[in-house]
């Protein structure tokens, strides 16, 4: 197994892909000639040509109800839009089309595409470019929605979101790209909507995803090294489909879960969990189940406040405690 | 000067037969004129056929109309004063090129060949609906104006993957589209990408109750000289015209010169939809008008004086609609309402373990109260 970054994981996904099936295209803003605004579709126009790696005009709504059209017609376009804060300018495209599409024709007409965006905070990129909206479309019948947290996940993903026959919105995270990893060789796909326990553990559950499953994994080795504490971790890495099945099974092991996320709490994927343990495993708790998420703020600018609005693991860790603390799990 | 006196002053509301820009060929009275850019090449027979599709497009709208207001449908977007854009312009494609519709395009799924009982299943709600867009080279029905002239040009760029493919793509939206982002990003894109596609704007006058005025200060068809390609305004009543400018505007986009902008000046003589009433809004003596430019009883003139057709012929098609009007309405009251558990089955292409345990669930809820 080579040990790559995220970004090249994605990148040598991009490319097998294109080799491997040539229904495949990329499409999106700076993507051809600039090489991608995070660089990682580099080379890949010198290789394949415009045809196959189409620089478009700035205009969201526009490639993305284009990939739906060629989608229609049976290509896979894998579409690039530069960070999660401009899909919001494709949103009926996404939701009212390409998620709806099969559905409302009787299922006559699929549409196989992926929409690749970065999200996340923490780069001093302001208010409007720093967010993580996942939630908005893991709430959208039609669609899948898929968050990988290690450069392994970020191929196998993306292999199986190619390879898929329904709108994915692919969301990656801005902060994950220079992260380092293991990654498996040669065809490897992972199966949607499986969620990943990172590490096992008998004393807590901590529930994640994306950047955050970095985190709380970091996080969850400290503790057993300093404090002994047995934290099992679970990356969802896929927030629809859910995999409800693993988050309570994990739960009605350790009896506690904190559930941790780079997004706005309410409302946010936290709940989601929450709601789905209290179904699941109501009678195996020990404690009510906390979230850690960021401040319901616009995140600002200013490093010191940007820092102060986002969780980290000194948060998790707290509520971890008191968590813990509540059972008088430490005595 | 004020914007709304600017406004008359450069876009006269009206295009009656004596502007010069709208291309006619045959005229409200039934006289047939030539126009040097548009040549018609059809033969009397073709001509007849016109007129057939478009008695019969009306006899179905009427009774699609009918059946609504007899609570058979739960609406019905009437299609009435539009039949010779559609007609005209869908007879005009080829088999193998592919139409975008909007949710009023009965005429374009007539000539593509949908049955029109396909049509009333999708508005009747027994299904989901649908035919198979690539079996009739006809999309879904789109609700959410203007979002499919988007999907046609990306249609459009997968065409032009495949060499040696000369397939074009027509696509149908409204005056009130126009003013829509995804229309003006889709002109952007069809004219970047040099796309074989061929935009055709029906423009009814109306938008729900917003008129035109209100969407354009120039007339719709100038608008594609500021995206790079060329428009043309064409009397949308008058199928002759509507089949010759779209046949020059397919060929123009086939032979690679990019995307083509039809602006067929037409009238909504209905409602939008039956949810509407337009007597809210507009005034009866503008519909008046627009009567004696009816695009069926132009080309009834036409055939009569001409000696092409006789009484027989006017008789058969009437009878023919009557036939088809007795085939669809029988067909729609004996539609059975759908499975409840349908609704779970399209969702996903490759299904969804999620769903299925809905469906479950539900299954055993409908279950739980037993034998009627």
């Amino acid at each position: 197994m080579a040990v790559i970054t995220y970004r090249q994981a994605l990148h040598d996904t991009l490319r097998a892909e294109l080799l491997r099936d040539p229904n495949v295209f990329l499409m999106g803003e700076e993507i051809g000639v600039f090489e991608g605004s995070y660089k990682i579709t580099a080379g890949l126009l010198a290789e394949f040509g415009p045809e196959r790696v189409r620089d478009t005009p700035i205009s969201e709504e526009g490639f993305v109800g284009a990939a739906i059209g060629a989608a229609m017609l049976g290509l896979r376009p894998v579409v690039e839009i530069m960070t999660i804060n401009f899909s919001i300018l494709a949103m009926d495209q996404i939701v009212n089309h390409a998620a709806k599409i099969h559905a409302m024709f009787g299922g006559q007409c699929a549409v196989p595409m992926v929409i690749r965006t970065p999200g996340g905070g923490g780069q001093q990129l302001a208010a409007t470019h720093s967010q993580n909206l996942e939630v908005w479309y893991a709430h959208v019948p039609g669609l899948k929605v898929v968050t990988p947290a290690t450069p392994a996940d970020a191929k196998g993903l993306l292999a199986a979101s190619i390879r898929d026959d329904d709108p994915v919105m692919f969301i990656e995270n801005l902060a994950l790209y220079n992260t380092k990893g293991e990654v498996p060789e040669g065809d490897y796909v992972t199966e949607i909507g499986t969620a990943n326990v990172m590490k096992e553990g008998e004393d807590i559950t901590i529930v994640s995803y994306s950047r955050m499953a970095a985190v709380a994994l970091d996080v969850a080795r400290r503790l057993e090294e300093d404090e002994g504490i047995r934290a099992e971790v679970v990356d969802l890495r896929s927030l629809r489909p859910l995999d409800r099945t693993t988050v309570v099974e994990s739960v009605r092991k350790t009896g506690k879960a904190v559930v941790i996320e780079e997004d706005w709490l309410s409302y946010g994927v936290g709940a989601e969990i929450a709601a789905t343990i209290q179904e699941g495993a109501f009678d195996y708790l020990d404690a009510p189940v906390r979230r850690v998420a960021a401040a319901e703020v616009p995140l600002p600018y200013a490093k010191p406040l940007e820092l102060a609005a986002l969780p980290d693991a000194t948060a998790l860790v707290k509520v971890i405690h008191e968590t813990l603390d509540a059972t008088r799990f430490r005595g | 000067m004020t914007v709304d006196s600017l406004h008359h002053t450069v876009a006269p509301a009206d295009a009656g037969p004596a502007d010069p820009a709208l291309v006619q060929l045959l005229t409200p009275e039934g006289q047939r004129r030539e126009h040097p850019n548009f040549p018609l090449l059809l033969d009397d027979a073709a001509i007849r056929d016109l007129y057939r599709d478009l008695v019969l497009l009306r006899r179905f709208d009427t009774e699609a109309t009918a059946l609504q207001r007899q609570g058979e449908l739960g609406i019905w977007a009437q299609v009435l004063g539009q039949e010779a854009a559609q007609i005209g312009s869908a007879r005009a494609l080829r088999p193998t090129d592919m139409a975008f519709p909007t949710y009023r395009e009965h005429g374009v799924a007539w000539c593509r060949g949908v049955p029109p009982e396909k049509i009333l299943e999708l508005f009747r709600g027994i299904n989901f609906g649908g035919w198979n867009p690539l079996e009739f080279r006809l999309a879904p029905y789109t609700i959410v104006i203007g979002a499919h002239t988007l999907h046609a040009v990306g249609y459009a760029m997968a065409l032009q993957r495949e060499p040696h493919n000369d397939d074009a793509v027509i696509v149908y939206f409204g005056d009130g589209a126009a003013s829509e982002g995804d229309v003006n990003e889709a002109f952007v894109f069809a004219a970047s990408y040099n796309a074989p596609v061929v935009f055709f704007l029906q423009n009814n006058q109306w938008a729900i109750s917003v008129p035109e005025s209100r969407q354009s200060r120039i007339p719709l068809y100038q608008r594609a000289k500021g995206f790079g390609f060329p428009g043309v305004r064409v009397d949308g009543n008058d199928v002759l015209a509507c089949l010759a400018v779209t046949d020059a505007a397919l060929q123009h986009v086939r032979s690679g010169q990019g995307p083509f902008l039809i602006e067929a000046f037409t009238y909504r003589m209905g409602a939008h939809t039956t949810s509407d009433d337009p007597t809210r809004y507009r005034l009866a003596d503008e519909l008046e008008k627009w009567k004696l430019r009816d695009p069926i009883e132009r080309v009834k003139a036409y055939l009569s004086r001409s000696g092409l057709a006789d009484a027989e012929f006017f008789a058969s098609v009437d009878v023919e609609a009557e036939a088809l009007a007795d085939r669809i309405r029988s067909a729609c009251v004996s539609m059975p309402d759908p499975d409840p558990l349908a609704m779970f089955d399209h969702v996903y292409a490759d299904g969804s373990p999620m769903l299925d345990a809905e469906r479950r669930s539900y299954a055993e809820y409908l279950a739980s109260f037993g034998e009627a």
